[in-house]
């Protein structure tokens, strides 16, 4: 009848106990490392905050109004570096924004097939480059590029235009905020044309098709349905550039010279947060040099911090709309 | 309100007493059964008692609760925090629904087969080892003979006993399915859960499968849901017919297919909703 | 039926600016790949795998800087992909359902993009200060540190990949958690594990900033971990911005060996990746 009944008996131990305390070992162990990720995060952010404690109990609300940056006097201002930091960022999303979303619409409407996976990953590649590629590349070949041609283009063209003339005016040296904003452009495109694919792939074909159906152009459907529809993920997508942006150090530091002068003209070298780090922590003697720098590194980090999170969280409204983890 | 009382009492007069069915191995008895996904309410007071050593097919439209029925049984829903069960499943005169009841004991007297063959990324001989490996002490000839004695009854022996070293992903769907069933009797359960397990195969695996529930009836409780009611009419001896999570009517597959007493088992059999 | 002109010249006007954008983009690929190509294939001799970094004014080649910076990733990667991979498990099984993992898992991916030069700074004040010197640990430490967050997250992606019923089925053999975690889910996803973390190393392999501060570098053979350790990105900053053309040279040498190098590992990952998705 019911052969079953001979594993009552019990032949072997109760393996299942010892289950159940490696189960709780288990959860243990992970948990314990999912937790030390969260606890990195705030060690980071402790560890700079205390690292600049000293200059920003000397110098209070002036550090940031500040452009003075005098090591020998021990004047530490974060005026220059914010600004070149916003400026390259700024001229960056400029450039890679309407490229990214020019490309995201090629690769899921205007390339053949057979095309669109080399060329995607073509684009991946771009980010996969080292930043410090780019600055070499940017140092010894597109600087004297812009040197040569664009910026003496832009002095006589637009110089002496009222309004945007002190934005090009200068001497044409390549190394400035322009083609660092150029270089920063460049390197962020990829990270907001994969999350354009990937969303504009999302929307669904139903409403492209009923579009095309009432005889919509492909740039009706874009602007009309795909851009509004995907408009939070694409903004996320800008902020993830951004946030990229902001802390991306190699490339910058090649390009963007190490000036301690706030100038108007995007042809002027400047300095970054990212650069100044990279160019003058392992020159810094005294502990106020040190900790100004380190202060710098904190106000970098939260403010990178506050955007991923604005970015994060834009993108996540649009999973939950399509249903997808991104 | 009517109906549902029709149901109960036709329930228990098919059935053999409650008491009497705790006794016979195998047998399953649920007293008001009840589950929620969340809030939503899946299964409502369901009362029905389950023969041992037969096979008792659940149909209904989808979203009666057929599938949660199954998974209730098991307890494989505990895995999702939201969702609770409450009230009584009865295997061998126990509750196994009472937290106390060890969870490991309750998974090697219940085996479990899914829609999608699952087959664990190993050899084959592997996967009908995994869980005696883990529940036995047994030597490596033992084993073998497990092995093979779990292949055999899957009728699936034949086809694999010069591969066994092979991994189960390059067997076919109805065989990956049939190396699944083996997996599950590997550690001779009582009891065997079979949900929708032939529908993603094709007509022949099907009818391979059929047959064998059909052999595996005489040594195990085998309960399967399905949406093919022509599947139920086939396999089964007893058929429960499930609607929003009540269940309507319950007995002999004959009775139910041919006379139902039921006017919405009735018109689901008729075909008049899916 | 003729489109009116105002719409038509409108769809070309963006059919002709996306196609631009992508040529844009991709001028650049290849403007980039070019130089290095060609300034470095010119610097590519059989001294760079077998001379040390030379002092200023001389040739030499890069032999301690491969070393040093092959012992950090390894040693990165042993920092890293261990909490990583744990971590990722508990966000993709453990917590799966719980409100903690889903906030876990947004901090891992904010870290994932925070700036590497930040990382340096934190390792910095851990462990060089607390050591008095510089030191190849340190630099392994920064390197495992931005590893971590992409082990996590690759980790993580895999595990859910595997399908829910094949987890169901181990439960419903009675299999304890670690069990059905350990023997099917992780082999149901090593492979997409392991190329995440090929992918996490091309990263570590070109970052600069957060070696800046913790290994340094080191112009002479060290195999000395508890010491300012040679490493190839360092090397390649303290050599592109020196006035010797020399030392310019080795620069690019170094900088086409890392794009080699980081190129080829993420073909080689997106091959691989290919051929399981066609299994």
């Amino acid at each position: 009848m019911n052969a079953t009944l001979a594993h009552k008996s019990g032949t072997g131990a109760t393996p299942w106990k010892s289950g159940a305390s490696a189960d709780r070992v288990f959860h243990f162990i992970t948990a314990s490392a999912a937790w030390f990720v969260l606890i990195l995060l705030g060690a980071i952010a402790l560890s700079m905050a205390w690292g600049g404690r000293l200059a920003f109990k000397t110098f209070g609300w002036r550090f940031i109004t500040s452009s003075e940056w005098d090591a020998v006097a021990g004047h530490f201002g974060a005026l220059v570096p914010i600004y070149g930091t916003i400026v390259t960022s700024a001229i960056a999303l400029i450039i890679a924004v309407p490229v990214s979303i020019g490309i995201a619409l090629f690769l899921t409407d205007i390339a053949p097939r057979w095309s669109r996976g080399p060329i995607a990953i073509a684009i991946e590649l771009l980010a996969a480059i080292p930043s410090i590629i780019y600055g070499m590349w940017g140092l010894f070949v597109f600087a004297p590029f812009m040197a040569a041609h664009v910026e003496p283009w832009l002095n006589d063209h637009l110089g002496n235009k009222t309004l945007i003339g002190p934005l090009f005016s200068g001497p044409s040296i390549g190394i400035g905020m322009l083609t660092a904003g150029i270089v920063l452009g460049i390197m962020v495109i990829p990270f907001i044309a994969a999350v354009s694919r990937d969303v504009f792939n999302a929307v669904p074909t139903a409403l492209k098709e009923s579009a095309v159906a009432l005889g919509s152009t492909r740039w009706e459907i874009l602007s009309r349905l795909t851009l509004p529809y995907t408009r939070s993920a694409i903004i996320g997508a800008v902020f993830l550039g951004l946030g990229r942006a902001l802390g991306e150090t190699m490339a910058v530091t090649f390009v963007l010279g190490n000036a301690h002068d706030l100038s108007a003209s995007l042809l002027m070298p400047s300095n970054s947060i990212a650069a100044a780090i990279a160019n003058e922590f392992t020159e810094a003697d005294t502990d106020l040099y040190r900790s100004s720098l380190i202060a710098l590194a904190f106000l970098l980090f939260v403010v990178t911090l506050i955007v991923l999170t604005i970015a994060k969280l834009l993108l996540l409204r649009m999973n939950r709309q399509f249903g997808r983890t991104h | 309100m009517n109906d549902s009382a029709t149901a109960i009492r036709i329930e228990t007069k098919e059935t053999p007493d409650a008491a009497g069915a705790e006794a016979t191995p195998g047998a399953i008895v649920m007293r008001d059964l009840s589950f929620h996904y969340g809030k939503t309410p899946a299964l409502k007071h369901v009362n029905m008692s389950v023969p041992a050593n037969a096979v008792t097919a659940i149909i209904g439209p989808s979203g009666c609760g057929k599938s949660t029925l199954l998974r209730t049984v098991n307890r494989i829903f505990e895995l999702y925090p939201d969702q609770h069960a409450t009230g009584e499943i009865l295997i061998d005169g126990r509750n196994v629904l009472d937290r106390k009841y060890p969870l490991a004991d309750l998974r090697r007297l219940v085996g479990m087969v899914f829609q999608k063959p699952t087959p664990f990324p190993s050899s084959i001989r592997s996967n009908v080892a995994f869980a005696l490996s883990y529940y036995e002490r047994l030597s490596k000839s033992e084993l073998s003979d497990r092995v093979e004695d779990a292949l055999r009854q899957a009728a699936l022996w034949d086809e694999v006993k010069d591969k066994l070293n092979q991994s189960a992903l390059s067997l076919s769907g109805g065989q990956q399915q049939r190396l699944c069933i083996a997996r599950a009797i590997a550690v001779k359960p009582e009891i065997l859960l079979l949900d929708e397990a032939t529908s993603a195969l094709d007509p022949i695996s099907t009818a391979k499968i059929e047959e064998l529930i059909h052999e595996l009836s005489s040594q195990f409780t085998i309960m399967i849901v399905t949406h093919n009611m022509q599947q139920a009419a086939r396999v089964s001896r007893r058929t429960a017919f499930f609607h929003l999570g009540e269940l309507i009517e319950f007995g002999k597959t004959s009775d139910i297919f041919t006379n139902p007493h039921e006017q919405r088992t009735r018109d689901y059999i008729t075909g008049r909703y899916g | 039926m003729a489109v009116p002109i105002r719409r038509r010249a409108a769809d070309i006007i963006a059919f002709l600016f996306a196609t631009a954008a992508t040529a844009f983009g991709l001028l650049w690929l290849f403007w980039i790949l070019w130089t290095t190509l060609r300034e470095g294939a010119a610097a590519l001799t059989p001294r760079l795998f077998t001379e040390m970094t030379p002092p200023p004014g001389s040739s030499g080649g890069l032999l301690n800087a491969f070393y040093g910076s092959a012992v950090m990733i390894l040693l990165g990667l042993v920092v890293g992909t261990p909490i990583g991979v744990a971590a990722g498990t508990y966000l993709a099984e453990h917590g799966r359902h719980t409100r903690t993992a889903a906030v876990i898992s947004f901090v891992n991916d904010i870290l994932l993009s925070a700036p590497s030069i930040v990382i340096g700074l934190f390792v910095y004040e851990l462990v060089v200060v607390s050591a008095g010197h510089f030191s190849g640990y340190a630099g392994a430490v920064a390197l495992g540190i931005i590893l971590l967050p992409i082990v996590v997250r690759t980790t993580e992606e895999s595990l859910r990949l595997v399908p829910d019923q094949m987890r169901e089925a181990g439960f419903a053999l009675g299999l304890p958690r670690w069990r059905v975690t350990w023997q099917i889910i992780y082999k149901a996803g090593l492979s997409a594990i392991l190329t995440g973390i090929l992918l996490g190393v091309a990263r570590i392999a070109g970052e600069t900033a957060p070696l800046l501060f913790t290994a340094l570098n080191n112009q002479f053979w060290s195999s000395s971990l508890n010491a300012p350790l040679a490493n190839v990105p360092v090397v390649i900053f303290q050599y592109a911005m020196s006035p010797y053309d020399e030392w310019h040279t080795l620069a690019w040498a170094g900088a086409f060996v890392l794009t080699a190098f980081v190129l080829i590992l993420n073909i080689l990952v997106r091959l691989l990746a290919r051929k399981g998705i066609s299994k």
